[in-house]
């Protein structure tokens, strides 16, 4: 704050942002009741909220790590369908016990958190170099090359088999407490607990994801990166079009039915809020400034003795995870879930979203989603009749529009209120050039 | 010499494992050629290569825009099916042959990517690149959705008319139709066309000038903007080929019919090493080979398809980030 203001009294930031969700969550919530808003507009707000939650999570990856994702769409699904399967397991107990589904997806993760467990335990990744530097004194280059190749995938089977085998031994287990616990909540409470434990569930396996293909992936430059996780997406929804082989109540290409329709406007806001108070403060944290710094200068923050790789999978991880999080809320708006809600197209909304927000700030991801969403609904409304067809006809020369005109998004790089507490005020600091993608090579010359 | 037991079991192992392998394949090739027989592959590949030319087309235009702008021109899919279109009314409502039907698409999509390029990527040459592809997304969806709207393409599935009857020659139990040869023709001879442009005329000179350095090739008096229109002249018009071709080998069309192809040729270009014109065409027909390869042979391979597509682009990244014929890029500090 400038010094001639100084005198005037203000609140700490975390009171007025406090007040203002305070107030929109009241003010929806009553308009609402007293049916000011129809229960079309007040779905139309719900969808708002999580969809913010997910172009949040796209924010962290692209806005503040720098890392250019085609792929949100496919963590979204993840998210949705892996918490779809936990609540319908709840209410029609289609694995047979009513956590079964659940037991399988705990299972799952611990198996693979015990695979790289032991990945890292026994250095598997460094394992084929040394075998190669000790062999090649002996063999021929090409046979020391074999047997290390030979000798790493025995051990890379073996780390598997053992991961899936506490997997299967836990999931065993798991099934019998787990059933009897979900017996056991009193169904007054039994929406919210489960929905808890489900959007958990979802957003966790889309984390582990994302850091799986994220691990790998974020070696590459940034537009084939970009490209690699558009083929992720492209995978996620051609296996989820054929899902009903390994799943039969995912049902494939017919669509997933009987998920309970538990996601309220409570639901939505206050995962949005919980989304926010996480992604704030992690970015404040030193964890969260290695991620911005890994944006702005790759070279400058490995020389820092940043943990470049890590720094990026993390937070593509936390990208993933919020990606499930609206994923989950999404599946239990609708109660059906349709592989073609998450083909590659619809893909670019979180990405149009934070790029008209302003990449690297949550207010503006937070507001371009609300107005993209009263955007794309409310067009339905607005055209005249017999003009529903030019919806997204006219909703892309508005897509132009904002880009010709504002370039570097509604906020830039600002803030509001709690989001920007902490930081030295950045409105003073000039705000420098959006990165261009591939800032790294070639574009240099052009600046 | 004397031979040291840790090094002779080394190599007996290692030789065990080259047997291993090689047995394998050849068991496996025998056990697919006995389950199939070789027609059946042979077939397929010949199936292959007409898809695999067609991407190639939409692939080159995907990767002249991105080596001068670097702009991933998600709406060039979209110019691939107003060509389909184009062709489709010169066709079937005026009676066209084929010859003056494809110039006339060709021509079209030429004109509709120039006004694109003026309108869309042109004010944003200054502004960062996310920019331009958010508006190139906006460009597709309202290609889309504008033709899609009843006066215009209407959003029906329509059944194309070949502008020439079907011939199938049967060599050997392979059916090779002449849609393969006109396609595998049209191609070379644009192909062609375009290497010739691109290398050996003062044009290309500039196109690569401007690809290599915009602000030195500025300097030796090189109209940077006009090079640029150029270059989506040129993509578009090969596009508008692609759709005329894709609609005769597979004729139904529809106003969303260019985003798989569009998306997989572009895969195509970057499998190639994107940038790189004879890295686009082989990137395309490895491409081509793949999809049908996979609905052949693999057990549910037409629902897989896709899968099977991303798979393999996300194994070339792994082993070679760049693409096959890409440079690599060194990065400057």
């Amino acid at each position: 704050m400038p010094h001639a203001q100084a005198r005037k009294l203000h609140l700490p930031t975390w009171a007025t942002t406090l007040f203002v969700a305070v107030v929109v969550y009241l003010g929806v919530w009553y308009a609402g009741k007293q049916g000011w808003l129809s229960a079309y507009w007040y779905q139309v707000v719900e969808i708002a909220a999580f969809t913010a939650i997910s172009a949040l999570g796209l924010n962290l990856i692209y806005g503040f790590n720098g890392q250019f994702s085609l792929g949100h769409i496919g963590f979204y699904a993840i998210g949705a369908y892996a918490s779809a399967l936990v609540t319908k397991d709840y209410l029609v107990s289609w694995s047979g016990s009513q956590a079964g589904g659940l037991s399988w997806i705990i299972a799952g993760l611990i198996g693979v958190l015990i695979v790289l467990f032991l990945t890292r335990l026994l250095r598997v990744g460094a394992l084929n170099k040394r075998i190669v530097a000790n062999l090649s004194i002996d063999l021929k280059k090409h046979e020391a090359r074999t047997l290390a190749a030979l000798v790493t995938l025995l051990m890379v089977a073996v780390v598997l088999a053992a991961g899936a085998a506490c997997a299967w031994v836990l999931q065993r287990g798991l099934s019998i407490v787990l059933s009897a616990l979900m017996a056991a909540i009193s169904p007054a409470v039994a929406r919210h607990v489960v929905l808890t434990i489900a959007l958990l569930a979802g957003a966790s396996v889309a984390a582990l994801v994302a850091y799986l293909i994220g691990l790998p992936l974020l070696r590459l430059g940034s537009d084939y990166f970009g490209i690699a996780t558009l083929g992720f997406a492209v995978m996620v929804y051609t296996a989820l079009q054929s899902s009903d082989l390994v799943i039969p109540t995912m049902k494939g290409a017919r669509g997933m039915v009987g998920i309970p329709t538990w996601t309220t406007w409570g639901w939505a806001f206050g995962t949005l809020c919980v989304v926010v108070i996480i992604m704030r403060n992690l970015l404040y944290s030193s964890h969260g400034r290695a991620v911005i710094s890994v944006r702005e200068d790759e070279v400058a923050a490995r020389m820092m003795g940043i943990d470049i790789a890590q720094s990026k999978a993390v937070a593509f991880a936390f990208g993933g995870f919020f990606a499930g999080l609206a994923g989950g809320l999404y599946a239990h708006l609708f109660g059906f879930l349709h592989p073609s809600t998450f083909n590659v197209v619809k893909g670019f909304d979180p990405l149009i979203i934070i790029v008209l927000g302003g990449l690297g700030s949550m207010t503006g991801t937070i507001l371009a989603s609300v107005m993209f969403a009263l955007l794309i609904e409310g067009l339905r409304v607005l055209l005249p009749q017999g003009f529903e067809d030019w919806r997204f006809v006219v909703y892309p020369i508005f897509l132009l529009l904002i880009m010709l005109l504002r370039k570097q998004g509604l906020l830039g790089r600002t803030e509001w209120g709690w989001m920007r507490a902490s930081m030295p005020a950045e409105r003073d600091i000039p705000v420098p050039e959006l990165p261009a993608l591939n800032s790294a090579a070639g574009e240099h010359k052009e600046a | 010499m004397k031979v040291s037991p840790l090094r002779l079991a080394g190599r007996v192992l290692a030789w065990t494992v080259y047997v291993a392998l090689g047995a394998g394949i050849v068991w496996g090739l025998i056990a697919l050629t006995r389950m199939y027989g070789p027609v059946y592959f042979v077939q397929a590949v010949v199936d292959g290569l007409k898809l695999g030319f067609v991407y190639a087309l939409i692939a080159l235009g995907y990767t002249m825009v991105y080596g001068i702008v670097r702009l991933i021109n998600f709406a060039h899919g979209d110019v691939f099916m107003v060509g389909a279109f184009t062709s489709y009314f010169a066709i079937t409502k005026y009676g066209w042959g084929f010859v003056p039907a494809i110039l006339f698409a060709m021509l079209i999509c030429t004109l509709l990517n120039v006004v694109i390029e003026r309108v869309a990527y042109k004010p944003l040459r200054q502004a960062p690149r996310i920019a331009a592809l958010i508006t190139a997304i906006g460009v597709s969806f309202f290609l889309e959705y504008f033709t899609a709207l009843k006066f215009v393409f209407s959003a029906d599935y329509l059944t194309y008319q070949r502008p020439f009857e079907v011939v199938v020659w049967n060599i050997k139990g392979v059916l090779v139709t002449n849609i393969t040869v006109i396609i595998i023709i049209v191609t070379t001879l644009l192909m062609v066309l375009l290497q010739y442009v691109v290398n050996r005329t003062k044009m290309g000179k500039a196109m690569r000038a401007t690809a290599l350095d915009k602000n030195a090739a500025r300097l030796m008096g090189i109209n940077v903007d006009a090079i640029i229109s150029l270059t989506f002249a040129v993509g578009a018009a090969l596009a508008g080929a692609a759709g005329v071709l894709y609609a005769i080998a597979f004729p139904q069309i529809w106003t969303f019919m260019g985003i798989m192809p569009g998306l997989k040729a572009f895969i195509a270009a970057v499998l190639g090493g994107i940038g790189n014109i004879p890295g686009a065409f082989i990137g395309s027909l490895l491409m081509g080979e793949i999809d049908v390869l996979v609905v052949s042979f693999v057990p549910l391979g037409s629902r897989l398809r896709d899968l099977f597509a991303f798979l393999v682009l996300i194994i070339v990244f792994l082993v070679k980030p760049t693409g096959i014929m890409g440079e690599a890029q060194v990065e400057k500090v």
